[in-house]
């Protein structure tokens, strides 16, 4: 399998341990027919452990749900057996249909089609605001 | 600026430009009463306010231009099911500019993502309401003559209420303001307004539970209501409500020039015998308000 050496794809690094299986979802990997592989409690010797996940295809990543999800996280774009790319993912200025608004009096919770969006509104704090109510987003309020 | 959302859009050099055209149209209505010939208004009320969209609407009769819209969800479209979206988009056919007053926060944003013609946020729930801040700052702006150097109390519920939350948002871009905040201890402003606007700009202000304490060093008073459901018990409401109910004598101590404001409707807050008194300016905020709208819609519609 792929564990060991990826050719031509993408080595998703330093995942906060227990959160590779949320990454998975929120990247859609399911839907790839390319192999896949999700190590969970690997060691890293920043963090004591981590998850790493690993495809074998150079895929689009969604950076926005990378840098909302954890900024330590590093992405390494393999080609033909080497590393051509190391990218460290930023913090998005805003992200869209990736947190749910909680707030039961937002127009999200009723109009249709209408995507979730949240704004960046402080970034020392990494705080994230509904673009339409102003509620904050609560940690892992994901949709 | 292409719709009025937040009052925080709004730049402190656009809210001065706003306030100096209305100041123009106080002194020469005449100037201005066909400017908005041939445009139409659309009040998309989905929620009854009949001052608000009253005074929305009689700006723009001032302007010369006309009006078509609904004063509630039930005799329009959205009883139906239709989206925000697409009744901004019909809309959009019949009108040149948008005032929306809807009970879900947030829905003046998603008419004015889905339209090209400017939307104003004429209330959405408790989130914001700016053309009442504007109105605010327009009727300091004619009491006092300036926007800076003034100490504000706001007395009330300062936990709900929206009013007072834009209004400090607003003044606290001008110099030398000064915040006394005046409410029982269950109804204090928020903390991210104490943190992320008075303290993190150096805003000064106090916290007391006594409006008579408060009084003498006013230069403007902004009451709001105490309301019942807002207190766990009633014994703590029955207790505090006469409190913050402005009365005669809590004037005893107050300055000759203070102004009162309030955003209005008034149930049993400021005490009609107040209304003689030339320090009450509650019914020249709601002109002001007229005023401050016309000039709002002048803008939006980009004519001069
Ligand atoms: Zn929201």
């Amino acid at each position: 399998m792929i564990i060991g050496s990826i050719v031509n794809g993408v080595v998703i690094d330093h995942i906060p341990a227990g959160r590779g299986m949320e990454l998975y979802r929120y990247l859609n990997l399911e839907e790839l027919q390319c192999e896949v592989a999700l190590i969970k409690n690997a060691f890293s010797e920043k963090h004591g452990k981590k998850d790493i996940l690993k495809v074998n295809e150079v895929i689009d990543l969604n950076f926005d749900i990378l840098g909302y999800i954890a900024p330590q996280i590093t992405v390494n774009i393999i080609k033909d057996g080497v590393r051509v790319q190391k990218i460290h993912p930023q913090l998005p200025n805003t992200i869209t249909g990736v947190i749910k608004c909680k707030n039961p009096r937002c127009i999200v919770s009723t109009e249709q089609g209408l995507k979730h969006v949240f704004k960046l509104t402080d970034r020392e704090n990494r705080i994230y605001r509904c673009i339409y109510c102003d509620t904050k987003a609560e940690p892992q309020s994901f949709l | 600026m292409k719709h009025l959302i937040d009052i925080l859009d709004l730049s402190k050099e656009e809210i001065d430009e706003l306030i100096s055209v209305a100041e123009d149209i106080i002194e020469n209505p005449a100037k201005y009463s066909e400017k908005c010939r041939g445009k139409k208004l659309a009040t998309l009320f989905y929620e009854p306010s009949t001052r608000t969209r009253l005074s929305f609407e009689s700006a723009m009769y001032e302007l010369g231009g006309n009006v078509i819209g609904f004063s509630e969800a039930g005799s329009s479209s959205a009883a139906k099911g239709e989206s925000v979206a697409d009744t901004a988009r019909t809309v959009e056919c019949f009108a040149d500019i948008i005032a929306m007053r809807h009970p879900k926060e947030g829905a003046p944003l998603v008419a004015a993502q889905s339209v090209s013609i400017p939307v104003i946020n004429a209330g959405d729930g408790s989130h914001n309401h700016p053309t009442q801040t504007l109105t605010d700052l327009l009727t300091i702006k004619r009491e006092k003559g300036r926007l800076d150097h003034l100490t504000i109390g706001c007395c009330g519920d300062l936990k709900f209420g929206r009013t007072v939350h834009s209004l400090i948002s607003a003044m606290s871009r001008y110099d030398n303001v000064e915040f006394v905040l005046i409410s029982p201890e269950e109804l204090m402003i928020p903390e991210h307004l104490r943190t992320d606007v008075l303290i993190k700009n150096n805003i000064p202000f106090t916290e007391t539970t006594s409006l008579e304490e408060a009084m003498p060093k006013l230069d403007i008073l902004y009451m709001t209501r105490v309301q019942r459901e807002r207190f766990f018990n009633e014994a703590d409401y029955v207790r505090l409500k006469d409190s913050y109910i402005l009365t005669p004598d809590k004037l005893s101590n107050a300055k000759k020039d203070l102004s009162i404001l309030h955003p209005l409707p008034r149930v049993n807050e400021i005490s009609v015998e107040i209304d003689s008194d030339p320090r009450a300016c509650y019914f020249k905020q709601v002109l002001c308000g007229k005023y401050i709208r016309m000039a709002l819609i002048l803008n939006l519609l980009g004519v001069n």
